[in-house]
């Protein structure tokens, strides 16, 4: 299900504890089983009252909460964890997936949302987004990868000594990518997060971007930085970590 | 339920009922005040004739005694249709006047009494009548009575009780009869709705409910109703059309899915070859969520479900974002995406318009390189050969609308069929080779629709430009819902 090269990648990063809360016991099951073959420990809580209970009890990374729930509705659970001062990302997952679910979904204070039927590759790539966002914000004004420097202030990007021009997209692009280094990001979140669409094109639009930055970034280099991962999306990070 | 049963279950019957007692009762109180007034009306007019009558002989017996009172009792109880008169000693006995008999202790009691009597001068066998008497003492113990007969008035009060009996019998035939036949009347054309209704009920819904020339409410009721149908067999037809249309479009790719599915499973290959198979299957099958998707989205933007999300931004905004997008990609294509945008303000909504908007400049770089000159895929890096064709995305206000086009310089789509291109999952012949779902046109077009504009394809000459026309005040005054 997972490419090598993605599931290299994730095990080399912390453990995750994620709480799963998901009333179709199949996916349920496939969740946890996939979470933790990539290393993770998922806990799985199959109505809205346990899930709320559990995710009460505290410890967990990321919650992964379906929006129709048998006794108590996944956006009132998030209501009720934030009320109580839990601020524990939420990934909301729901079959319905039309922009307005959406935004009702992170206003109420959830915050990610994926449209089922999703891809495990996507939801593994937003979770742990998600957690590292939680962990340790990535707030430096200087994101470095390898010999690639990215200066948020001067918008400045020098890979070695060479300083590189790029569009101002473009930096956006890569500011993004390497704000979350070493994890996966697929196109979906790329869509959303540089360019805060949130459709799905039918064509291979964000690839000719990537595919343009990597030409600045990583052409005439020995070492490429940007990778893509296959069946998920990219990836930037030091070929040897 | 019987015939009749149906009858008195009518609305208009029952209303008949009330009506009928209503009236009965108004009728009644009519009479009854009547024969009182009358019955008072006689009583005060015996009165006074009688008091009339005592003063008269009570002056004669002052003046000329007992015997001039006889004397003058004697005179008009002669007269025709005289009043009764009795003129007592003290110890009871008869001393003069027209009355023979008289209920007991008529005499004993001065003062205003009814009495059964009997005049002297009929058979005593004869039913006895009423009468209204006044008694009074005169001095020495003598007594006198005059007193007046109630036939008449009995006979007044029997024509009124008879005249009620009547109008009553006459209200109650004629107000059944009356409800009865507006009821029937009503229920016949009732039934004639309820048949139609029960045949559109099992299926036929091009039959209409029928309308009279009256316009009354029945018809107008009919008429709404009518057009209530003619909606739904729209909306029925419109959904049977999209439901062939999935079950072609979402068939085709899944039977792919499955033979593949089912090649690979068949052939005895290697795990490389069943990885590929995989791959595909997975491929296959975001394509098919991706159609899926595209279809509830066009569905709620048709359902104007959406319209909660409008905001106000600037179009020009929204074309400067795509053109900044596709850009590279039109140019991986050999084609040049510009834009000419000016400051164009709008209320609605961005994410769905940015949508359409996308989904035309996809079209417009799949279907827009000129059919005439042939380009063959220029390699990266190589200058593409001079004057690439060129898609050219406008932002500007018209009037009240805002205009968003995107004009290429393909082959276009002749005017015959432009009409069609909109419709879902169309993908007109010249471009069945070409990957996609048929869904980009529809979208814009529903997203239009969402925004109370349209979506118009016109002739670039050469090429295709569509245009999304949107009123530049769609959210506002006419509320954020349908």
């Amino acid at each position: 299900m997972l490419t090598e090269t993605q599931q290299s990648a994730t095990e080399s990063e912390s453990q995750m504890r994620l709480l799963i809360i998901e009333d179709d016991r199949e996916s349920a099951d496939y969740l946890v089983k996939a979470f933790r073959e990539v290393g993770h420990v998922a806990d799985l809580a199959s109505d809205g009252e346990e899930g709320l209970s559990l995710a009460d009890s505290g410890g967990y990374d990321v919650l992964v909460v379906d929006r129709m729930l048998p006794k108590r509705d996944g956006l009132s659970v998030i209501g009720a964890l934030r009320d109580k001062g839990d601020h524990t990302p939420v990934l909301i997952l729901s079959a319905l997936g039309q922009v307005d679910d959406r935004i009702k979904g992170l206003r109420a204070g959830g915050d990610d949302y994926l449209p089922k039927p999703y891809s495990f590759a996507e939801l593994l790539a937003r979770v742990e987004v998600l957690s590292r966002r939680h962990g340790g914000p990535a707030e430096d004004t200087v994101y470095k990868v390898g010999d690639l420097e990215l200066d948020r202030l001067s918008h400045r990007v020098v890979r070695g000594k060479e300083e590189l021009t790029l569009q101002p997209r473009e930096f956006r692009l890569l500011e993004y990518l390497m704000k979350h280094a070493g994890q996966v990001v697929t196109r979906t979140m790329l869509l959303e997060n540089v360019w805060d669409y949130h459709f799905d094109p039918q064509t291979n639009v964000i690839d000719v971007h990537v595919s343009r930055l990597r030409a600045k970034i990583d052409k005439g280099f020995d070492r490429p930085l940007l990778h893509t991962i296959r069946g998920a999306g990219y990836m930037i990070r030091d070929g040897i970590r | 339920m019987t015939a009749f049963g149906k009858l008195i279950r009518t609305t208009a019957f029952r209303l008949t009922l009330v009506y009928l007692f209503l009236f009965a009762l108004f009728a009644a109180s009519l009479l009854g005040y009547f024969a009182w007034n009358t019955r008072r009306l006689i009583t005060e007019q015996i009165t006074s004739n009688v008091n009339e009558e005592f003063s008269e002989l009570d002056a004669t017996y002052a003046r000329r005694g007992l015997r001039g009172l006889v004397y003058d009792i004697e005179n008009r109880a002669l007269r025709p249709g005289a009043n009764l008169y009795l003129v007592t000693t003290p110890t009871g006995q008869a001393l003069a006047g027209n009355v023979a008999a008289l209920g007991n202790g008529v005499m004993g009691t001065t003062g205003w009494s009814e009495t059964i009597y009997h005049r002297l001068d009929e058979p005593q066998n004869k039913r006895p009548h009423r009468a209204l008497v006044r008694v009074s003492e005169l001095t020495n113990g003598f007594r006198l009575l005059i007193g007046r007969d109630l036939e008449e008035r009995r006979r007044i009060f029997g024509i009124v009780a008879k005249a009620a009996q009547w109008s009553l019998l006459i209200v109650i035939v004629l107000g059944l009869g009356g409800g009865i036949f507006v009821a029937r009347r009503v229920l016949r054309r009732i039934d004639a709705m309820t048949g139609t209704t029960r045949r559109i009920m099992e299926g036929d819904l091009s039959e209409r409910l029928p309308v009279g020339r009256s316009g009354d409410e029945l018809d107008r009721l009919a008429d709404n109703l009518n057009a209530m149908l003619a909606r739904i067999e729209t909306l029925m037809n419109g959904l049977k059309e999209v439901s062939d249309n999935i079950a072609h479009d979402l068939k085709t790719p899944l039977t792919r899915l499955r033979n593949r599915a089912e090649e690979a499973l068949a052939a005895s290959g290697s795990g490389a070859d069943y990885r590929q198979a995989l791959e595909r299957t997975i491929e296959e099958s975001d394509g098919l969520i991706r159609t899926f998707n595209a279809l509830l989205m066009i569905a709620r933007a048709e359902s104007g479900q959406v319209r909660g999300d409008m905001a106000d931004f600037d179009a020009a905004e929204v074309a400067n974002g795509i053109q900044e997008l596709y850009e590279p990609l039109a140019e991986d294509n050999g084609m040049v995406l510009r834009v000419k945008a000016v400051p164009a303000p709008l209320h609605g909504n961005r994410e769905l318009i940015s949508q359409a908007l996308a989904n035309l400049v996809e079209n417009a770089i799949k279907y827009g390189k000129p059919a005439t000159a042939p380009r063959p895929p220029a390699p990266p890096g190589v200058a593409a050969a001079a004057e690439p064709p060129e898609i050219l995305i406008e932002a500007r206000r018209e009037g009240d609308s805002v205009l968003l086009s995107v004009t290429d310089h393909g082959p276009g789509i002749p005017e015959a069929d432009r009409q069609h291109a909109i419709e879902r999952f169309v993908r007109l012949e010249a471009s069945r080779t070409q990957p996609g779902s048929g869904l980009g046109l529809s979208l814009a077009s529903a997203v239009a629709t969402l925004h109370r504009g349209e979506l118009q394809l016109a002739d670039a000459a050469p090429g295709l430009r569509v245009t999304l026309a949107i009123p530049a005040h769609s959210g506002e005054g006419q509320g954020e819902r349908v």
